[in-house]
């Protein structure tokens, strides 16, 4: 497929300098959002290209401007009313959308050119995007589903499962291989991609929630390598270069996904954490102490007159949409003399930099998020550290039970301050079926309920104090 | 069988590309990290661009028209979700003193 306008060549070079440009403004806050306007008028300018290049029939611009309407019609009001706590459940979907993209494509391609003698490398590459493609998109879809709790955010684990998985991909990978050897076998083709369907799913399935940051890094790279392989295909410069930056992306975002859990790939794709709560008393602390909840009083008289607060925000916020309450607090706290700050683990939440969001929708002034490297010395000098909704990120096992799963895992050092607020709907253990010794320290105040509803009570509190 | 045109043109920019990518993301603070997902989500739908031309030009099949024109749908949704996405995000990041 080559473009007959030559003009076209220098469009997409101008499309494919504006996507790096992009990328790189999209460093800072300062100048992301010219960032993102950089990278919306390089997908204009392909898309312009594109339709100058040639070849383009009447009833071509037809369907195009048909398909372009409808795709414009749904993604337009999906972004304008999608709630932000909504955000990672949307880039799944997105993820989805992607893969399915490149690999029907691949499959249009395929069933046009099967007969007419491709080269070797080129099936070779329409293989390698369609299988991307495929196992992004049954992969993306189930990741939608566990993050919009369709389905069981639990990882689902059965026995053997790694050996289906792995027996699936070889297949997949096995049919890729004979297909390219052999373009014409129709029968590899459709195996390929049933394989790669299938595939998607079991790689998703056996994954729990609070693995899904690294999970919908995994699949955004994946979704940009298909078009990678598409560019090669259809020996389209920009398809490479913009599909190479998407695919980097999502690689780099994993591998400090995984570096903030000390896991390797592997581990999380096929470790099955968080299938099985562990631990057993859940009202027991380790050393067999009963936990008691404190009061919103109690709560309240812990935080009057503090010189330095440190608030630790989890997926615990999000689910109950408590950030506007925190925020709340803080203000209250601000109010009266209180340095605070929010304490952001990579890996809280559902996606890379998901707190972030959340407390910016709230107003929090993004200088006052600061880092897990760059906050932990602040903790031993912090009168109180308020823990909403998260748990295995501040778990003290991590440093030291060996036999822990959370062993070696970055944490926010809560237990270093003075006192600690924790925030918890019930006793039930983290993500990682790990009792969390927190709970069972002298400093520690554990205050039972939905974080809104504790954060909003908690304002209250001060406000009639006052 | 014969070696596709450009085939060694097209290893350059895929690796000179990702080297590239590797620095640029690198250099991106972590707390933008959503934002930069959904702007990489965006640039994605990349794929809009074989859409396009698969579903543009003249084919025996009606088929392959239908199966670009459901690619376009999907890349469409990504490129515009994603982009208007993205600037909501980062409409929210404020600074104290603003």
């Amino acid at each position: 497929m080559q473009e007959t306008n030559p003009y076209v060549q220098y469009v997409y070079l101008a499309s494919a300098a504006l996507f790096i440009l992009s990328l790189k403004w999209m460093g800072q806050v300062r100048t992301a959002r010219r960032g993102n306007w950089a990278g919306t008028a390089a997908m204009v300018l392909a898309v312009l290209g594109t339709l100058i290049a040639g070849g383009i029939t009447g009833q071509g611009y037809l369907w195009i401007a048909v398909a372009l309407v409808v795709g414009a019609a749904i993604g337009t009001p999906m972004a304008i009313v999608m709630p932000m706590t909504a955000v990672p459940q949307r880039t799944a979907l997105s993820h989805a959308f992607g893969g399915l993209a490149a690999a029907l494509v691949g499959v249009a391609e395929y069933l046009e050119n099967a007969n007419s003698g491709m080269s070797t490398f080129t099936v070779g590459a329409l293989s390698v995007e369609m299988l991307l493609g495929f196992l992004t998109f049954t992969g993306s879809l189930l990741a939608f589903g566990k993050l919009q709790e369709i389905i069981t955010t639990k990882a689902v684990i059965y026995p053997g499962r790694n050996l289906v998985s792995i027996g699936t991909l070889t297949i997949a990978i096995l049919s890729a291989a004979f297909l390219t050897l052999n373009p014409a076998s129709t029968a590899a083709f459709g195996v390929l991609i049933c394989a790669s369907l299938l595939f998607g799913v079991l790689l998703i399935i056996p994954i729990g929630g609070a693995d899904m940051p690294t999970v919908i890094a995994i699949l955004n790279s994946y979704a940009g390598l298909s078009s990678c392989a598409m560019g090669f295909v259809m020996n389209n410069k920009l398809l490479i270069v913009a599909g190479a930056l998407d695919g980097t992306s999502g690689l780099i975002l994993s591998i400090v996904m995984c570096k903030a859990m000390n896991r390797s790939f592997a581990n999380v794709l096929f470790g099955g954490m968080g299938a099985t709560p562990t631990g057993g008393g859940a009202a027991k602390s380790p050393t067999g102490k009963a936990i008691v909840g404190f009061s919103i009083e109690d709560a309240k008289s812990i935080l009057q007159d503090t010189r330095s607060v440190i608030i630790v925000p989890g997926y615990g916020m999000a689910v109950a949409q408590a950030q506007h309450a925190v925020k709340e607090l803080a203000n209250v706290l601000a109010a009266q003399g209180t340095d605070v700050k929010f304490a952001i683990h990579p890996v809280a939440g559902r996606m890379p930099g998901h707190m972030n969001v959340l407390l910016s929708e709230a107003d929090v002034p993004y200088d006052q998020l600061v880092e897990m490297e760059m906050i932990n010395s602040s903790f031993p000098e912090a009168d109180v550290a308020i823990v909403v909704g998260a748990n295995d990120v501040t778990n003290p096992a991590a440093r030291t039970d060996k036999t822990s799963p959370l062993y070696g895992m970055p944490i926010l050092d809560v237990d270093k301050a003075r006192t600690v607020i924790f925030i918890k709907r019930s006793m039930n253990p983290g993500f990682a079926g790990v009792d969390n010794e927190l709970f069972g320290l002298d400093k520690t105040m554990m205050v039972f309920g939905d974080a809104k509803k504790v954060m909003t009570e908690l304002v209250a509190a001060f406000k009639a104090g006052h | 069988m014969h070696e596709p045109s450009g085939l060694i043109e097209n290893l350059f920019v895929f690796v000179l590309a990702s080297f590239l990518g590797l620095e640029l993301i690198r250099g991106v603070s972590r707390l933008l990290h959503t934002p930069l997902m959904s702007l990489t989500n965006a640039i994605a739908s990349i794929a809009i661009v074989g859409s396009l031309l698969m579903t543009g030009r003249p084919h025996e099949s009606q088929l392959i028209t239908v199966l670009g024109a459901v690619a376009i749908v999907c890349s469409t949704i990504n490129a515009v979700g994603g982009f208007l996405i993205t600037e909501r995000i980062l409409k929210m990041f404020k600074k104290r003193s603003e």
